[in-house]
């Protein structure tokens, strides 16, 4: 089965059918800007937002919070206000933003020019990841495009609405893809998080008022604001409406990115639409939001488990930004969580201790446990040191660093014997936490 | 002493207006950038020159190119190839891929090949997971993304860039 034949019509990524979108005429004869139009020449900003609202709309880039809602915090008593999109995509497994701003840049532009309208802000920073350097570049002149073509700049439409939008650069870290963290980034300093509440829409960019929201989500806005939210409820499921990109990779026959409606099965995107696992072998584990996943053991309730934020906690996981790793069983986890605790050790900003020092410690656990130099008592004191991480520190971080590493242990105990010699598989020791 | 100043005062002005006026020190990143630009690292010359600027301590600026992973503050090889060896693109051959090719260039992961060309590195995912092997090259000339590597296009690539450089020293 193809994608197209799931799908009635792409809403995300519409240059898969249209060619050249990211040219702005081509973008502009298949309705583009005319939401941005309708946003500022004829709804107030209210409107717009609770238009967003009503679609149920909920933020892409991992948390799942409602985007109206979100905008409607803007704290209207201090000015000026700020909008920063996101696109720092760094988690290991994800690659959606970037298809969007490379191929149809102008609808997540569009979307965030609307995103700036609703709460007033005159002035947008797109935040990228310093390796989207030629994204930036490219940004920048379609920016200036829509600039000559009225879409950005004084008086919009003829009104007194001005917009600039701006891209700023990061320069390698994963952690500046925490909203609070990349504010400090932005401002220029190290990409740390900050201490919340106070939250982004009361203190955000320069200790303004600003709106935080992903690529993806802001891509979704035009077609609410173009079609209404009665239309956007039609795709997937009533609390997790819209469509979705799920970043497919792993051990999977077309890795890729998918767009389907929130609630597709594990199975339907693994087996339908990713031509299922390569060289004859079965899916073992799954994880759905990149490296910061708990493993789901891919059983069959699990692969026919819908994808949306409500149904996968049901399998002891969280849809996240819906980056799904496909794990064959040729892979031990013992090695998978060697390769987590590596990329969170490294990534670690260092601000609060039990996320520097436990992902030092629990790199150093896998590290002997993967060269097969541990004993059972050094699985267990990996267990120990994640569970003194998670739930002590400032960000989301510390926690995602020890998803894999608890839920490995638990649910794939067996890799963890063989790899720490545990010899009587009878006899073997009991895990405290398991 | 104000070199960058004088080489690229456009382009600064261009910089210090994307951010409020009494923000300048936002400036930072796009500096270092610019910075790096002319010798494949932040000199300290240019750390007091971006601080002057911006009016914030060098020590400060300092702490930027320590945190952040793609600036340099000592001269490498001119090109710094980059492979991703995540999770996605491990399970997809990338380890095996990064050891071949240090094998075939006769280094180790770290380190610059004699010519003073190509420094390998590992790197953290790319968003190029479904494209694995890949990698990044950085250079003076930016970055760039090479994915569905094998070592042979991976060495093919090398050698254009020990081409160019000859062509560069008027040696072809």
């Amino acid at each position: 089965m193809t994608d197209e034949q799931t799908h009635p019509e792409y809403i995300l990524l519409r240059h898969r059918e249209i060619p050249d979108l990211d040219n702005l005429e081509v973008y502009r004869q298949h309705g583009g800007f005319e939401a941005l139009q309708k946003a500022v020449a004829s709804m107030k900003p209210d409107e717009v937002t609770n238009l967003v609202k009503a679609s149920g709309l909920r933020g892409r880039g991992g948390a799942g919070f409602p985007t109206g809602v979100k905008w409607s915090f803007i704290d209207n008593k201090n000015w000026p206000h700020y909008v920063v999109a996101n696109a720092d995509e760094s988690e290991p497994g994800t690659f959606k933003d970037r298809e969007i701003m490379e191929s149809n840049p102008f609808q997540f532009l569009e979307g965030v020019a609307i995103c700036a309208y609703a709460i007033q802000a005159h002035a947008a920073y797109i935040y990228l990841r310093g390796e989207f350097w030629q994204i930036a570049a490219t940004l920048d002149r379609q920016i200036a495009a829509m600039q000559a073509a009225g879409f950005l700049g004084e008086n919009l439409f003829g009104t007194d609405y001005s917009l600039n939008i701006y891209t700023h650069l990061g320069a390698g870290a994963y952690i500046c893809g925490e909203e609070t963290a990349m504010l400090e980034s932005l401002e220029g300093k190290l990409g740390q998080p900050r201490l919340r509440p106070p939250f982004p829409p009361s203190y955000g960019a320069f200790g303004k008022p600003t709106v935080v929201n992903n690529v993806e989500t802001l891509t979704n806005v035009p077609l609410i604001i173009a079609r209404g939210a009665d239309w956007y409820h039609t795709i997937g499921p009533e609390k997790s409406p819209g469509p979705k990109i799920f970043s497919l990779s792993g051990c999977i026959n077309r890795p890729g990115n998918y767009e389907l409606p929130l609630g597709t099965t594990f199975r339907q995107l693994i087996f339908e639409h990713g031509g299922g696992i390569p060289n004859g072998r079965n899916v073992k584990a799954i994880m759905a939001a990149g490296a910061s996943s708990s493993l789901i053991v891919a059983n069959d309730v699990a692969l026919d488990t819908p994808m949306d934020y409500e149904s996968v906690p049901s399998v002891g996981a969280q849809l996240g930004s819906a980056s799904i790793i496909v794990i064959d069983d040729s892979i031990s986890i013992d090695w998978l969580i060697n390769k987590t605790v590596h990329f969170f050790r490294h990534e670690s900003c260092g601000k609060c201790t039990p996320c520097r020092e436990g992902t030092f410690w629990m790199m150093h656990l896998t590290d002997r446990i993967v060269s097969g130099k541990a004993e059972w008592r050094d699985v267990e004191l990996l267990q120990d040191v994640a569970n003194q991480i998670k739930g002590k520190c400032l960000c989301a971080l510390g926690d995602f660093s020890t998803e894999a590493v608890l839920s490995g242990i638990e649910r794939f105990k067996v890799d963890f014997e063989k790899a720490a010699g545990v010899k009587d598989l009878e006899t073997k020791p009991q895990l405290e936490n398991a | 002493m104000n070199t960058l100043s004088e080489k690229y005062s456009q382009e600064i002005t261009h910089i210090l207006d994307k951010y409020p006026p009494d923000q300048k020190r936002a400036a930072v990143m796009p500096l270092l950038y610019l910075a790096q630009r002319e010798k494949n690292y932040v000199t300290k010359s240019s750390l007091d020159e971006i601080a002057e600027i911006l009016g914030i301590s060098a020590t400060e600026v300092a702490s930027i190119v320590g945190f952040y992973s793609l600036y340099y503050d000592q001269p490498a090889g001119k090109y710094h190839v980059q492979v991703c060896t995540d999770l996605p693109c491990a399970l997809r051959g990338a380890e095996q891929f990064l050891e071949k090719l240090c094998e075939n260039l006769g280094i180790q992961v770290g380190e610059t090949t004699p010519d003073g060309l190509v420094t390998i590195e590992h790197v953290m995912c790319l968003a190029g997971c479904d494209k694995a092997p890949m990698f990044q090259v950085q250079s003076g000339e930016g970055i760039a993304y090479h994915e569905n590597q094998t070592v042979e296009s991976a060495m093919d690539l090398i050698d254009q860039f020990r081409k160019q450089e000859r062509r560069r020293n008027g040696h072809d």
